[in-house]
């Protein structure tokens, strides 16, 4: 929020283009669109050769300036109307439903980071209010830090204004124009403005402005602005937006992303009030903020052409080595200078005198020079223990599990891959697993199939987990899977945001990430089918006590029944139910760590045990004409009970004084 | 004879009372050890082939002296443990102590019940029963017969000889197209031979071709006595068969198909089987003489292709499982078995009334007994 930048709206081309090329390509295609209506409109037309410069324009000539600033003085006609409704779908609007989900998800978004951002544990509803068959009125309240007064039209009427453009860090953030966006297009829909209220802290007054989009300056037009007496939230911000949607259910439905991101954000507190009335209150899972991702300057391996250019040419008054070494994270002095060499590009030019040829030889230089990983503290994950608060205040399953890989790097990004499994309880046994993506915490709801995330999925061997999956398929188990990739940049298949591109690193790290997870589940599941068969046992011998009690009572003419007492007093030494009930208990309260020790423990005595049946064998084969004396040592075999263990001793002994 | 009868029931009584006491011992062990809290168990003879071996001497498939052991809480004992005691407490009460008789098949209905408390029955089948009272039958060390048991009868007899059967005098040369059916117990208790002009017996595997030679009267102008036991023999056949030859000093021929299975059934006869190698020196006719059908005969006796049958993959299979028993260890048996495979083909008996419906009597077995072409 401090580093606000605003960015005109092809007012003045040279400003425009020099957008950084992660967002610029969203500025470029807008520059390059909006020429159009401007040609279609019939304004006079440009010459031809001006027209291909300004498209290409990112290179920011003089001679070209003078062609685009001529250019901007007819370009004034072209309403952001225009270009919006021709470029909804790159925002996240194609369709009706689309629109609804991108709205909330925008607002949200904003929330979430600026509460983050200013250390406050989020507290947020959203509420869709329906209007009528087809119109929807989107709330979306925080107690954030709020905004200035001042800022607030421009922040919400005013596309591509905001204050997470220029940084490299790991944000939610969207496309920067998102909640402009949504609510222009609310307005382009119902022609009713956005609402906004907002208090920055107690004593203070509250704000409530009503303000639209300006669409053919691209300017906030206020239409109300009233100071709130009372507003219930000491600090915070409230939008409101009425717009054309359609509220449906399903994999992409708002209901699903208030699902996944409560599962992701578990220090979200989260009231969603559906349109229907219906209220869903999630507290908050965890108290604590996540860590603030640390700011990083971009790391050579990572930079695109473009990027590299438009770095070179801020820093302005300094050497190519200089400007090097200062700009990228991870280049030394040292570096820079071989850069340079490898380059062939004296490392004393003025950075912003070379040429483009120059800079494209600097760019493959940088991408072929050795250098090291960028600091991981730029990476924030979930974290295992959260996965699972989260996935536990979604799901009623019966096991959770996560796991948090160390960081890793593609392409010179830090990147972190987590993931969590919930298993059993409530969910569907024979459906085909879900899987929640996420990228920077934000769901991820279209394109599934296109997704790296997806794709590990598939290609994990679930089977080797005790799950089923048919081949070529997703397991089909009461399971959800959930897979986090946090990232300074989210490769992502498209602009929209839909997919993760398939990184063989990022594919790899899913992988261990999913076989670490499947791991853990499989020897719960494991665990659990040993109790079962415990308790199968058990049953089983209580079912054939009466039938050996008559049987060896009639043989030797005792009553039936107190031979099956005799039985069932037996019973309990060759039965474990009690004790692995007791250890999975352990394990559910989330003590995870101790119960494997537990268990293993245990697994390890259990050897022991069964490494003794030879010997008992031997004893009673030796024994076998003495009668039955040496036999009690036999339970311990299938007795490894406190009880058990505390009769070992004496029984040991008996035959000894026996014998 | 009114005599004879008295002493026998008196003795069966005393046997039925000695099975008894083996069944209470048994019984009392289990109890003694639930007592203690020890997992209950019964010693179990191993009737599989990794507990028989081949007395070379005496030329018998013998139990070992391995034993398993049956325990109560073990899941995959429990069921027949308890399935154990409910055959012993059956035989016990309902047989030994009434002095009745009865089949394995009655037993089994007799045992079956539902478990009480579940959809679980005692017993499925027939086929779970009966190797439990084998198991009894080891464990107690007690004949079937003496548990009073028995198997459903089956197999046939005819020849010149008269016998005692439970007391009635039968002249086993006029039985008509049908034959003496050989009782499941064939003790001398029960079966007494009384005179005979045979010179030799002659088993075969198969009624139809029994019923050939019967027709024929075979056995007439042979002075033999003319054996079935319709497949497998049954222990009531391989008594009877082991009786004979011994008390009567007969020589005994058999004819079987020529495939692995037939040649089994001969090995049966001539030395026991793996399951009931426990009783084979009650049972065995270590001298039975095998007379066919063998791989060789088809050019001997010029038969058609069209008798041939191709071994399929489990007569092969079986066929090299006999290489190495040892009781076919000897050459002559090792050349039969790996000329069949070699040649890869099977026949049946019947394929010899494929040059003429009574060539098997009139050529076949004449021309073998009388070169003396068999094997033993």
């Amino acid at each position: 929020m401090s580093e606000q930048v605003e960015f005109t709206f092809g007012g003045s081309g040279g400003r425009g283009a020099r957008v950084r090329p992660q967002r610029k390509t969203a500025a470029k295609r807008s520059a390059g669109k909006k020429k159009r209506p401007a040609d279609e409109e019939g304004g006079p037309a440009p010459s031809d050769s001006s027209t291909g410069r300004k498209g290409r324009g990112s290179g920011g000539g003089r001679e070209r300036r003078v062609t685009a600033e001529t250019m901007a003085a007819q370009q004034r006609e072209i309403s952001v109307s225009e270009f919006f409704t021709k470029n909804r779908h790159l925002l996240g609007f194609d369709n009706p439903a689309k629109a609804l989900l991108t709205t909330v998800k925008e607002a949200v978004d904003n929330s979430l980071d600026a509460c983050e951002e200013a250390h406050i544990l989020p507290e947020i509803v959203v509420e869709i209010q329906q209007v009528n068959e087809t119109r929807f009125r989107v709330i979306v309240e925080d107690n954030g830090p709020g905004i200035v007064k001042a800022q607030i039209p421009k922040i919400f009427a005013k596309l591509l204004y905001g204050s997470k453009f220029h940084r490299l860090r790991q944000s939610r953030g969207q496309q920067g124009i998102g909640i402009s966006a949504a609510g222009l297009y609310g307005q382009l829909t119902t022609g009713k403005p956005m609402v906004i209220t907002s208090r920055t802290g107690k004593g203070r007054p509250a704000h409530r402005i009503e303000v639209q989009i300006d669409t053919t300056k691209n300017k906030p037009k206020i239409l109300a602005d009233d100071e709130v007496a009372e507003w219930h939230r000491p600090h915070g911000t409230r939008v409101e937006i009425e717009l054309t949607g359609k509220h449906r259910g399903g994999r992409t439905g708002v209901d699903a992303y208030i699902e996944q991101t409560v599962v992701a954000n578990p220090h979200v507190a989260v009231t969603y009030r559906q349109p229907k009335g219906d209220e869903q209150v999630y507290p908050h899972a965890s108290e604590d903020l996540p860590r603030e991702p640390a700011e990083i300057k971009p790391h050579p391996h990572g930079v695109e052409l473009g990027m590299l250019m438009r770095m070179l040419q801020d820093a302005r008054g300094q050497k190519v080595k200089g400007a090097l070494s200062t700009v990228f994270s991870r280049v030394s002095p040292a570096t820079a200078e071989k850069v340079c060499k490898a380059a062939g590009v004296p490392s004393s030019h003025t950075a912003t005198s070379l040429t483009g040829e120059q800079m494209e030889a600097l760019h493959t230089a940088l991408g072929e020079t050795k250098v090291m990983a960028p600091p991981s503290s730029c990476v924030v994950p979930i974290g295992e223990e959260l996965i699972m608060a989260g996935l536990r205040r979604r799901y009623d399953a019966e096991f959770f599990e996560a796991s948090t890989r160390s960081p890793s790097v593609y392409r010179g990004n830090p990147f972190v891959v987590e993931c969590g499994l919930a298993y059993g309880g409530s969910l569907p046994a024979d459906e085909q697993a879900e899987i929640l993506r996420f990228a920077n915490r934000v769901p991820l709801q279209y394109q599934p199939k296109a997704c790296a995330i997806t794709e590990g999925v598939y290609a994990t061997n679930w089977k080797a987990y005790t799950l089923q999956q048919p081949k070529g398929s997703l397991p089909v188990a009461p399971l959800a899977v959930f897979i986090h990739l946090a990232s300074v940049w989210v490769p992502f298949t498209s602009e929209a945001k839909e997919a993760v591109a398939q990184y063989d690193e990022i594919m790899r790290e899913i992988k261990f990430a999913l076989q670490d997870c499947g791991r853990k589940l499989a020897s719960k599941l494991r665990a659990r089918e040993r109790m079962e068969s415990e308790s199968k046992r058990r049953g089983l011998f209580e079912r054939y006590i009466p039938e050996l009690g008559q049987s060896l009572g009639a043989i030797t003419g005792r009553a039936p029944k107190s031979v099956e007492k005799l039985f069932f007093a037996a019973l309990p030494q060759f039965i474990r139910v009690a004790e692995i009930a007791e250890a999975a208990a352990a394990e559910h309260a989330g003590d995870d760590k101790l119960a494997a020790k537990k268990t293993g423990k245990k697994t390890g005595k259990k050897k022991a045990a069964k490494k003794s049946t030879p010997v008992k064998k031997a004893s009673r084969a030796a024994s076998a004409k003495k009668g039955a004396t040496k036999k009690p040592a036999a339970k311990i075999k299938r007795a490894p009970a406190k009880k058990a263990r505390s009769k070992r001793a004496p029984a040991k002994k008996r035959p000894r004084r026996k014998g | 004879m009114a005599r004879s009868k008295t002493m026998d029931a008196s003795a069966k009584k005393r046997r039925a009372k000695e099975t008894e006491k083996k069944i209470q011992r048994l019984a009392e062990r289990v109890v003694a050890q639930i007592k203690k809290e020890a997992n209950p168990e019964v010693k179990i003879p191993i009737r599989a082939l990794s507990n028989v071996q081949f007395n070379e001497r005496k030329r018998l498939i013998e139990l070992g002296d391995r034993e398993q052991s049956r325990e109560f809480f073990n899941v995959s004992m429990a069921k027949k443990f308890m399935q154990t005691f409910l055959v012993a407490s059956a035989v016990k009460e309902h047989l030994l102590e009434s002095g009745k008789t009865t089949s394995i098949r009655d037993l089994y209905y007799m045992t079956k019940h539902t478990i009480r408390g579940s959809k679980e029955n005692t017993f499925d089948d027939q086929k779970e029963s009966d190797p439990v009272i084998e198991d009894l039958e080891v464990s107690l060390d007690s004949l079937r017969e003496e548990l009073h048991l028995f198997a459903a009868k089956r197999g046939s007899m005819v020849g010149p000889m008269v016998i005692v059967d439970a007391g009635d005098e039968i002249d086993l040369s006029r039985m008509g197209s049908g034959g003496w059916s050989i009782p499941s117990i064939t003790e001398d208790y029960v079966i007494q031979f009384k005179k005979t002009s045979a010179k030799y017996i002659l088993l075969v595997e198969k009624e139809a071709v029994w019923h050939r030679l019967n027709e024929d009267k075979f056995w007439r102008k042979h002075s033999c006595m003319l054996v079935t036991g319709n497949g497998q023999a049954t222990r009531g056949v391989r008594r009877l068969l082991q009786r004979l030859a011994h008390e009567l000093k007969l020589p005994l021929y058999v004819l079987v198909d020529n495939d692995p299975w037939g040649l089994y059934i001969y090995s049966v006869v001539k030395q026991g089987s793996i399951s009931l190698a426990y009783e084979s020196m009650r049972m065995a006719v270590p001298d039975a003489r095998f007379i066919g059908l063998r791989t060789s005969d088809f050019k001997k006796f010029g038969l058609r292709d069209d008798v041939k049958i191709a071994l399929n993959k489990e007569d092969e299979a079986r066929a090299k499982q006999m290489l190495a028993y040892p009781w076919f260890a000897k050459k002559q048996w090792q050349k039969e078995i790996k000329e069949m495979l070699k040649e890869k083909f099977k026949m049946e008996i019947e394929a010899l009334s494929n040059k003429d419906i009574s060539f098997v009597t009139d050529v076949y077995i004449p021309q073998k007994i009388k070169r003396g072409d068999y094997l033993v």
